[in-house]
């Protein structure tokens, strides 16, 4: 064994130890929750951070790649599946949130929102496009699909960042700054591979074939 | 998930009024004295000091302008607060206005007057009798509160340096000091912060220059020592810690107009018919609340304010 090969048990207990992490931020807003830590509103306080997180979880999960090319190590790429879940996870709290917490199932009010305001429009789009994802990222899935149809649908993970970044940069008044550096981030997530496409097209690296998640 | 629920039964309801009113009085004259004890080591070492924020105000009357209903809790009062100067996030003002500096205190009346004058915060502060003014406040990203704001009616001030007749507008500029306020270095906003109004809006009896809420001075996150408060517009109307008053003849520009003019008018009285660009204005989270009420046409005073615009068209002028 070693940082570069670890074991299969290894790569459990990392797996293990990831997901506790992944479950840092909820936990931390529960306890903000029950000893009163959520502010004045916290309805905008549990939106604004299940949002968050919902960006950051997408822009780890675009590290991973990445992270893997520049290091060697390869088996990063089997806890890609589990952060990319952990987006999904957030954008379905952040969703919920919303829905329940902020409209009360005001369907009509819900509806104009989405027609009519372009970040929510944006917003909601990026979660309707995650759901695909998440729910073809089981290994049967991948199989059902056919490798190259999945990576085709699964490319979107490219583009729900960007409609993210976009959704949070209209909905703030006026101090951009979070989603100038998001959107700082993403480029360099994005661009990375772009270089890397252009310089070497046509070859994968073999890895990406073996653990798609 | 979790949901703030309210318990069915309000504390309030339990205790008798006058037995909780009377505790709270109690509590409150118990934190007056201790403040007291405290002040009067601390103006042995740095001499008098005259309704510093949170420090109780003298004499304040009931006011028959006030409303009903359910105040906000002195907390969220005084911790959720949009005051760019101090920090963009609502925590970061309570958090960071410690280093306003709120002694001496000058405001300077100028322009279109017959008596320009610059009157010192105390001076203010006995200008007219202090009033109690219960208030709904609207912000305009969607949620409300109700406050007990302390001050009295700007035209008392306004009376007393004589506006000429070409005194059109009010121009309110607000202090922009980058060695008090952290948040001047960012170029968020155009400094300093300014606002302005119509005469016969800031004449109007339910404008007030404010000088505290809930009884005490104003805390600094708030706008201490002196800010403006004219209920039926969004929150941001209301300048705080006001250093110069203006009159002019032009409608003066104003702060978030200045940032995003199809977003802020000069106007922008609170209308849920006339949406934000970017989001409905026809309800409200009162903080505290769990549902959304509906937002009321200015506020809830369009029986005192309406006739200001009438034969106005308030979608062109939001």
């Amino acid at each position: 064994m070693s940082v570069k090969s670890p074991s299969q048990t290894q790569i459990g207990w990392i797996k293990a130890a990831v997901f506790a992490a992944c479950l840092i931020p909820l936990a931390l807003l529960v306890w903000r929750g029950f000893t009163g830590g959520l502010g004045a509103n916290p309805i905008e306080y549990i939106t604004r951070s299940t949002g968050w997180w919902t960006l950051t979880f997408l822009l780890i999960t675009l590290l991973v790649t990445p992270v893997r090319r520049l290091t060697g190590l390869n088996w990063l790429l089997r806890l890609r599946r589990m952060l990319g879940l952990f987006a999904f996870f957030h954008v379905c709290l952040h969703f919920t949130t919303y829905l329940w917490l902020d409209q009360f199932f005001d369907w009509m009010s819900i509806v104009k929102d989405i027609a009519k305001r372009p970040f929510i429009t944006v917003g909601f789009t990026a979660f309707v496009l995650l759901i695909p994802l998440a729910a073809t990222s089981t290994n049967g899935m991948v199989k059902r699909l056919g490798a190259r149809r999945w990576q085709l649908l699964h490319r979107l993970v490219y583009a729900i960042p960007v409609l993210g970044v976009v959704h949070y940069w209209w909905l703030v008044k006026k101090d951009i700054t979070e989603p100038v550096i998001f959107a700082l981030l993403l480029t360099v997530l994005l661009g990375a591979r772009l270089v890397w496409r252009v310089r070497k097209p046509a070859s994968l690296p073999p890895a990406a074939h073996a653990q798609r998640a | 998930m979790l949901i703030r629920s309210k318990p069915d039964i309000l504390p309030s309801e339990i205790t008798p009024r006058d037995v909780y009113q009377r505790r709270r009085e109690f509590l409150q004259a118990a934190g007056v004295l201790t403040a007291a004890a405290s002040l009067s080591v601390a103006s042995i070492v740095a001499g008098p000091r005259v309704a510093r924020a949170g420090a109780k105000l003298p004499n304040v009357r009931k006011s028959a302008f006030s409303v009903a209903e359910e105040q906000t809790p002195y907390k969220d009062v005084t911790t959720y607060n949009n005051y760019y100067e101090f920090g963009t996030d609502k925590d970061e003002p309570a958090e960071n206005a410690h280093t306003l500096k709120t002694r001496p205190w000058t405001v300077a009346v100028e322009g279109e007057v017959k008596k320009p004058k610059t009157f010192d915060i105390d001076e203010l502060l006995k200008l007219a009798p202090l009033e109690e003014r219960v208030y709904r406040m609207r912000c305009v990203e969607g949620w409300s509160m109700v406050i007990p704001w302390v001050g009295y009616p700007l035209s008392e001030l306004i009376k007393r340096v004589e506006p000429t007749g070409k005194a059109k507008y009010v121009e309110f500029i607000t202090l922009a000091d980058p060695q008090q306020m952290p948040g001047i270095t960012m170029p968020v906003l155009k400094w300093p912060y300014t606002e302005g109004l119509r005469m016969d809006e800031a004449q109007h009896p339910l404008t007030i220059l404010c000088l505290g809420l809930y009884g005490e001075a104003l805390p600094n996150q708030n706008g201490a020592p002196v800010r403006v408060v004219i209920p039926w517009k969004y929150g941001f109307k209301n300048g705080k810690s006001v250093v110069k008053i203006r009159f002019t003849e032009r409608q003066p520009q104003t702060t978030w107009n200045i940032a995003q003019p199809r977003e802020y008018g000069f106007y922008s009285n609170v209308n849920p018919e006339v949406d934000h660009p970017r989001w409905s204005q026809a309800k409200e989270r009162r903080i505290g609340e769990f549902g959304k009420r509906p937002t009321l046409m200015f506020n809830g005073y369009a029986g005192q304010v309406a006739a200001l615009y009438a034969g106005m068209d308030l979608k062109k002028n939001f």
